[in-house]
This record gives structure tokens, sequence and C-alpha cells, in this order.
């Protein structure tokens, strides 16, 4: 009888195997792809005798947000809890950067540039756009800065802090060189430090500058992977920042070394609560708000993280395969290329069949906008429907007013990241240093 | 000429007054006394004169203004600059230059850490010496350094070119000499003039830039990071 190994199991060997053919480390796409505790191990309580819900078509829920109303005189105001997270051009191509912006424009809310500047394309067709300030600085110049609607400094990506960002020379075409300063077809490694300054002084520092140059019109949202989000957060918010965006170790990336992806910071259940104590503590939940990244595909997911604390969710992942990533109508491709639809994470490569994460223009004609963007607002609709639906039976007139005591947890893992009871218990492990 | 004293005048106020559309004609900060983000994100042919030493950020992301530091320069002057000129008439602390896409900064004495920080086709010229880890992964422009360059010069760069004339501490990753050539010689002689130093030879000066050994991944390759 063939026994497989629990700890040699077959990617493992594959790995070995790929690593010794290959003398490098493998890279690839997507995020974090083994099990980890996450939202799927919370449920909500609901109503019952002691709780009332309300009518699930008739009484009101709001969704709306309000992002960036510290310090900024023109904050965003969002119908939806759910934004569309950093991707770059580069990393996406063209008319998908633009349906991004098409689909969440439809259903108000915004969307962000990434690791590579602002297409004219993407700026058209969103309503709302925050421009990324990224290490590499690529493309980054004080007109674009002007024309966003909030700015956002990333100190790091939930797939890789620690780390930069890459996008390997297929995908380096003339239009992403220029607009990067780079030349074509090089495998460029963006910085993983920011050029002018380290650590949470210069930050303070260098978010007044921004400021500054925008006259203090424009919301300052600090992004950082999950790892330490206690003092990361209360750092940011001593920094100045009108908004943090954390993001937990699911989160989507478009080429980034697995060992990276796979090991380094923590699931996005574990960093919500510590992060919403320190803006607690400072007195400033609610006041700067909070985006949780990291693995949301539905409703379900948006409504645990906003009942953990979180004042808004973000996608980059699910937008994508929403798009058409993935999808099995490009089957044929998938196997053309080694792959199969619902398992292809090789964005880096350039060669999508859905046309998506390619900068070759055969490819990305077959990609249609307006089609994606409609599918985008769709899948937004779809969230935001679902997560009413779970505030209305928990009793809430507005998603913001979920909280920690309408959830409970289906493992001691997750009751303990989560900080909420092991479900038909009252116990929260570590809550009373236990 | 325009004065602005900042011992009464607030910061915000400074730099609205130059965002102004149109503005025009010269500007006079006093008692800068080592302010932070001063003359940032101007887009006019003004003319900013900064009487005393600057804090981080001075002159970020400016176009077509020229702005003159009669003092020190703190962390990142002309950070992101896309034009104009930007003058230091004293040294400059870490990043001077730091992802400048264009324009010319020029530091009448000496720059610390990592000037020309993934410059991106600002021209520098350093009239003193750089620190360590200066043209950290420059794309594109020049960078002019009449005295010595720290270790690590050129790290990872991409397409910039350098032009030292005294020692140079270490190359970093990927960083090699070069030959100087005529048009090497020509644009090396052009940058001085435009900098106003005229107390060097292009003669004396030798040329570093990108063996492009790494800007694809081969693995037989890797230990030169």
């Amino acid at each position: 009888m063939l026994r497989e190994g629990a700890i040699f199991d077959r990617h493992a060997i594959a790995e070995i195997q790929r690593a010794a053919r290959e003398g490098i480390y493998d890279i690839r796409g997507f995020g974090a792809k083994r099990r980890l505790p996450h939202f799927d191990d919370l449920v909500f309580l609901g109503a019952s005798v002691s709780r009332y819900p309300l009518e699930g078509y008739r009484e009101r829920c709001d969704t709306d947000v309000v992002l960036g109303d510290r310090n900024a005189s023109k904050p965003l105001h969002l119908k939806i809890p759910i934004t569309i997270a950093g991707m770059s051009f580069g990393a996406l191509s063209a008319p998908a950067k633009e349906a991004l912006g098409r689909g969440a424009s439809a259903v108000g809310t915004s969307t962000t540039t990434g690791d590579g500047g602002m297409t004219p394309e993407e700026r058209e067709h969103s309503s709302m756009l925050v421009y990324q300030l990224l290490p590499s600085r690529y493309g980054m110049n004080p007109d674009d800065l002007r024309k966003a609607d909030a700015i956002e400094i990333v100190v790091g990506q939930g797939a890789k802090p620690g780390g930069g960002g890459m996008l390997l020379g297929q995908k380096i075409s003339d239009r992403v060189a220029e607009m990067r300063d780079l030349p074509k077809g090089i495998d460029q490694r963006s910085a993983c430090r920011h050029p002018d300054w380290t650590g949470p002084d210069d930050m303070e520092i260098k978010i007044q500058e921004l400021r500054e140059i925008t006259d203090w019109e424009k919301p300052i949202f600090v992004k950082v992977g999950a790892t330490r989000p206690y003092y990361d957060v209360a750092l940011a918010v001593k920094a100045g920042a009108d908004v943090v965006v954390l993001d937990g170790m699911q989160g989507g990336t478009a080429a980034t070394q697995e060992v990276f992806i796979e090991h380094v910071g923590i699931p996005t259940l574990a960093a919500i609560r510590p992060a919403v104590e320190a803006l607690t503590e400072l007195g400033m939940h609610r006041k700067v708000q909070l985006v949780v990244s990291g693995g949301i595909r539905s409703g379900a997911d948006v409504a645990k993280a906003l009942a953990l604390g979180a004042d808004a969710v973000s996608i980059g992942v699910a937008a994508i395969i929403a798009l058409g990533d993935n999808s099995p109508e490009h089957e044929e491709g998938y196997r053309a290329i080694g792959s199969a639809a619902g398992f292809y994470d090789d964005w880096h490569e350039g060669r999508d069949p859905a046309g998506i994460s390619t900068q070759d223009d055969e490819l990305a004609a077959r990609f249609d906008a307006e089609l994606g963007g409609r599918r985008l607002a769709n899948y937004l609709r779809t969230l935001t429907l679902e997560t009413q639906t779970l505030a209305r039976a928990c009793g809430k007139s507005h998603v913001h007013n979920l909280e920690p005591e309408d959830l409970v947890a289906l493992t001691v893992e997750a009751a303990a990241m989560a900080r909420v009871p092991l479900a038909g218990t009252t116990w929260v492990p570590g809550a009373d240093g236990s | 000429m325009t004065e602005v004293d900042l011992a009464q005048t607030p910061l915000r106020e400074l730099n609205a007054a130059l965002h102004v559309p149109g503005v025009a004609g010269g500007w006079r900060v006093l008692n800068p006394r080592g302010a932070h983000a001063l003359a940032v994100g101007i887009d006019a042919p003004i003319e900013v004169d900064i009487d005393g030493h600057a804090g981080y950020y001075c002159a970020g992301m400016n176009k077509h203004a020229t702005v003159r530091v009669h003092g020190n320069a703190g962390v990142g002057v002309a950070e992101n600059i896309m034009s104009g000129t930007v003058v230091v008439e004293g040294n400059a602390s870490q990043s001077a230059g730091a992802s400048g896409r264009g324009g010319l900064l020029i530091i009448r004495g000496s720059a610390s850490a990592r000037c020309g920080i993934s410059m991106k086709g600002v021209d520098i010229v350093v009239q003193g010496s750089v620190g360590h880890m200066s043209a950290f992964m420059a794309q594109r422009g020049r960078l002019v350094v009449c005295g010595d360059a720290g270790d690590a010069l050129g790290d990872s760069i991409y397409e910039a070119r350098l032009y030292v004339r005294g020692s140079v501490a270490g190359l970093g990753a990927d960083c090699v000499e070069k030959e100087m050539r005529d048009e090497n010689r020509d644009e090396l002689g052009a940058l001085l003039e435009r900098a106003g130093v005229d107390d060097c030879s292009v003669s004396d000066f030798r040329r570093y830039g990108s063996a492009r050994r790494l800007y694809n991944f081969d693995v037989d390759h890797a230990g030169e990071y």
C-alpha cells in the first residue's frame, strides 16, 4: 500500500526536486496556500431571545464609511466598506487596471495604484483612486500625487513583510519600462526600504511633507504587512496616519518567493484585535480608520473583519478572480502552460490566458475591461449584500455596529487569535493569562 | 522679492503661497531654523532663497523652480525632484536627491550616505564628497562627485552614470569602472559648467556604471549580491 509522507508530501518532494534542478527559489503569485486559522473558524451568533434581528429586506442596514477625516480636508466617502487593494500596472495589464476602476466606481468605492505609478486609464475610470508611495518610487510624481484622492505610504504587504516588489523581465514591456525608468526586459526587484526615511520618526516627517505638497487635502494611509500589528499601528498613528491598512499573510502578490509568501507574517485573523487594541488605547478607534486585507472572499469574511473592529476591508486576489482570473472559460489556455483553472498562480510569467496578469498585447486584448468591470461590480454588490444579511441577523442597523460579542470561535486557535469565546463556552484562551 | 519670515508665518502658509497658480518672482525665506518640508511641491519657474539651514525634504518634488539653501540641508533634499535646480550652499544629509527624476541638484559641500539613491533621471553635482551607498539602485541620470565616494558606490546600479574625481572606498554589487570616452568627457564638462564648478578638470574624473550582470536572474551570479 502506497503511503504519502505527512512531512515529505508530494509538494515537498516536488519542491526539493525543482530546487535541485533549477538552483533558485520558486517565485509565484497569489497568497499563502497552506491552511491557516481564518475567518472560517468564526461564526456569528445571530439573534436570540436576548437580541432581536432586523428585517432582512425592509429595515435599513447602512454600509457607508469615511476614510481619512482625521487631518485631511477631503476624506474619502465610500458607499461600501470594501475597497480595492493596490495592484500595479506592470503586474496587471492596463485593461485590467481599468476594469478595477470601473467596477469599484460603479459601487462607490476606491481602487489603488501599485508599484508602477498611475496610468491615465485607471485615473479616468476610478472615481476614487488611492496613490501608493512605495520604496521603489516608480513613476512617483507630484502631478499624480495631486490627482489622487488619497495617498498610501506602503511600508509592507502581507505576502512579504520586509520584502520589495518583483516584476520579472517578461513583463517589463516598453510602456512599463518607461513608467519605471528601467531598461526593458530586466528582472526588476524593488527596494524593500524607502530611499529617504527609516523608522517611525522619519515617517512622521515624510507624512508632513506629503501633506504640505498636497496642501493638507489628501488622506494619508499607511499600509503594513501584519507582523507586529499592535506596535505598527500605534507607531503609524503617532506618525500621523489618517488610515492604517493592515494586510495579513494571506494577502496576495503578483510575484514573490514562495518561501516568503508561506512563512513570513501572521494570519489576518490574528492581526485585527491587536491593531484595534492599539487604536483603542490611543483613543483613535474609528478616528484613524483600520482597513484590513488578506484572504477576504465573501461577505462573511467582510462582516467578521468588521465585527472584530475593522472600518473597512480591502480585496486584491478576490477582485482579479472576479475579473476573470482562473476562470474555467480559459481552461484550455491554462492547460497549455502547464496549469489549470483554479490553480494558476504564475502571474509573474506574463502568460495569463485571461489577459489580466500580463503585458503581452495579444493576451491583454482578450480581456474586456467593461465586462470585467461589471463582474467586479456584481461581486462587490454581492459581498455587500452578504455583509448586510449577517449584520441584520445580528440586529445591526449599520455594518459598523457588528462587534466581537456577535462572534464565537470553532477552534481554540481562532478563539485565542480573535479573542472571542470558543463556541458553547465562555473561554477566551489567553484573555486572563490562561 | 517676497519675504516670508518663518518666525512669524506658519510653514503651511509658506508652502500654500508657493502653490498658488501663477506664483511668480523671487521669494526669500527667513528663519527656517531647520524646518522640515520647506518649499516642497513647487510647480513654477520661481526663485526661492532659504536663509539658513533646512530640515528634511527641502524642495521635495520640485518642478521648474530654483531653490537655494544658504546653509545645510537635512535628509532627502530635493527628493523626487522633477525639474528645476536646487542648490545647497553647505552640506547635505542622507539621501540627497533620492529618486529624483529630472532637474539638477548642486551641493557645494559634501553629501552624506545614499546620495542619489534610487535616482531616476536627476543630475547631481557634489563639490565635496559623498558617503556610503551613494547611487544605490540608481536607474537614470548622472552623479558627479568632485571629492571622494564612500563604500559600496553604485550598488545594484541600473543605467545611471557616475563620475568621481577622488578615491572610491569601494564599489557596490554590479558597479564597475568604465572607460571615459569623448561623449562622457563632454557631458561631464557640461554638467560641471551648469553647476558653476570651475576648479575641477574633466580629465581628473573616472567613470562608473553598471556591469549589467544582475539584470536578469542567473544562479551563477547569485553570490554577487
